[in-house]
């Protein structure tokens, strides 16, 4: 398995990568690559440019803005794990991040790449939901915010445009009582499906094409989840209800 | 980039993944390949230090960095790095094909919590699979390797 061939590009700065995937068709910008290079290993992405966003400096930071915590596109998952701002300010995406598949993986993956990649049963996207944040979208015509509700469209797309960066990812601090659990075949495996609790509202994932919010009293109410070889659509209906059982109980 | 304390040139291809560029450029062949893509954890190396996978990074993109690879543990004044000692001593292996992996990513884990709980220990080894072991002589080496690492 080797990725096809592409073009690769490694500018040094945001205005760089904005000007750059403003004059190129079908690229596809690399962050953490942990999601990307499989899907390019794979072949089910054959992308004819590479934008390798690691080389920008300073896209790295994690700081607190507006009352809550903004992650930067460079900030790996592990660098949210282990942050003191983080576990003070938004002790839920604390709790959220270390459920994102391995140690090693969140070594090198970002925080702003996995929820560009918008994978319908990642934990992030629905954090994101459930807190109601938003992301900042960086590109030559300018920058704008995307609320969260707006953002995931449908499995792994989202209302980026294909010339936009996403430079931040901004999460209002979390309140007691909050609650993230899913449940997956083995620990770090994609989620067969999940709940996020934030006081009272319940953002679901892995049982729809976006993460969803839900009505905590009839949480599967409306949701037609897909079947597989890993659980059936009745068996991702039952541990909604479930997991929101849980959730609510604290 | 600099692999085990050498520079070495980049690549030409930016579609030459890191691991095969270590095993076929380079001729490092204990990084094991296992998935590729990024679930069995063979090819972990370090990357500055942290444990990565390396079929999940593009050679180009090691540029300017420091990769240590199972080569580059043990030192002339040390055959076995402790982890590797670990798991001579407690038999954490037995084909032995994911054993790099482990030994990288235990020498992660080691530095991330010197004294790693049960817990902190299962956490640290579960994005590597082992097909023979179990895992029960896996978790003692990784205990014996803390131990080992403190002398």
């Amino acid at each position: 398995m080797k990725p096809p061939p592409f073009e690769y590009r490694a500018p040094t700065t945001v205005e760089e990568a904005c000007a750059v995937l403003a004059s190129l068709e079908d690229a596809k910008v690399l962050a953490g690559g942990q999601s990307l290079v499989p899907l390019l290993n794979f072949r089910l992405a054959r992308p004819a440019y590479i934008v390798d966003i690691n080389r920008i400096a300073a896209i790295d930071r994690i700081y607190e803005r507006d009352g809550g915590v903004a992650v930067q596109a460079l900030a790996r998952q592990a660098a949210v794990e282990d942050s003191e701002i983080v576990a003070r300010v938004c002790p839920l995406l604390t709790a959220a991040v270390r459920l994102v598949a391995h140690r090693v993986i969140r070594n090198r993956g970002t925080l702003c790449g996995n929820l560009a990649h918008a994978d319908p049963a990642s934990e992030l996207p629905a954090v994101l939901l459930a807190l109601g944040g938003h992301v900042v979208a960086r590109s030559i015509r300018g920058e704008r915010v995307i609320e969260a509700d707006r953002l995931f469209s449908g499995v792994m797309e989202t209302a980026l445009a294909p010339d936009e960066l996403l430079v931040e990812a901004w999460f209002p601090a979390s309140s007691q009582p909050f609650a993230v659990i899913e449940e997956s075949r083995r620990h770090g495996d994609f989620a067969l499906a999940g709940v996020v609790r934030a006081v009272d509202r319940l953002a679901l994932f892995g049982v729809a094409p976006t993460p969803v919010l839900a009505d905590p009293r009839d949480p599967a109410r409306g949701l037609q989840p897909s079947g597989d070889l890993e659980a059936t659509a009745e068996f991702r209906l039952h541990l909604v209800r479930v997991l929101t059982g849980k959730a609510f109980a604290a | 980039m600099k692999v085990n304390g050498v520079v070495y040139p980049t690549p030409a291809d930016p579609r030459r993944l890191l691991s095969d560029h270590l095993r076929h450029d380079l001729g490092l062949t204990g990084t094991h390949v296992g998935c590729e893509h990024g679930v069995c954890g063979c090819c972990t190396v370090l990357l500055d230090g942290a444990p990565v996978r390396s079929c999940l990074l593009l050679a180009v993109q090691a540029e300017g960095h420091e990769v240590t690879t199972i080569e580059g543990l043990a030192s002339d004044a040390a055959p076995l790095h402790p982890v590797q000692q670990a798991f001579h001593e407690c038999h954490g292996l037995q084909c032995g094909f994911c054993t790099p992996g482990f030994v990288l990513s235990v020498v992660g884990l080691l530095a991330q919590h010197p004294n790693p709980t049960p817990e902190q220990v299962d956490e640290g080894i579960a994005g590597n699979l082992c097909r023979c072991t179990g895992y029960a002589s896996i978790r003692r080496a990784v205990h014996r390797a803390a131990e080992l690492s403190q002398k």
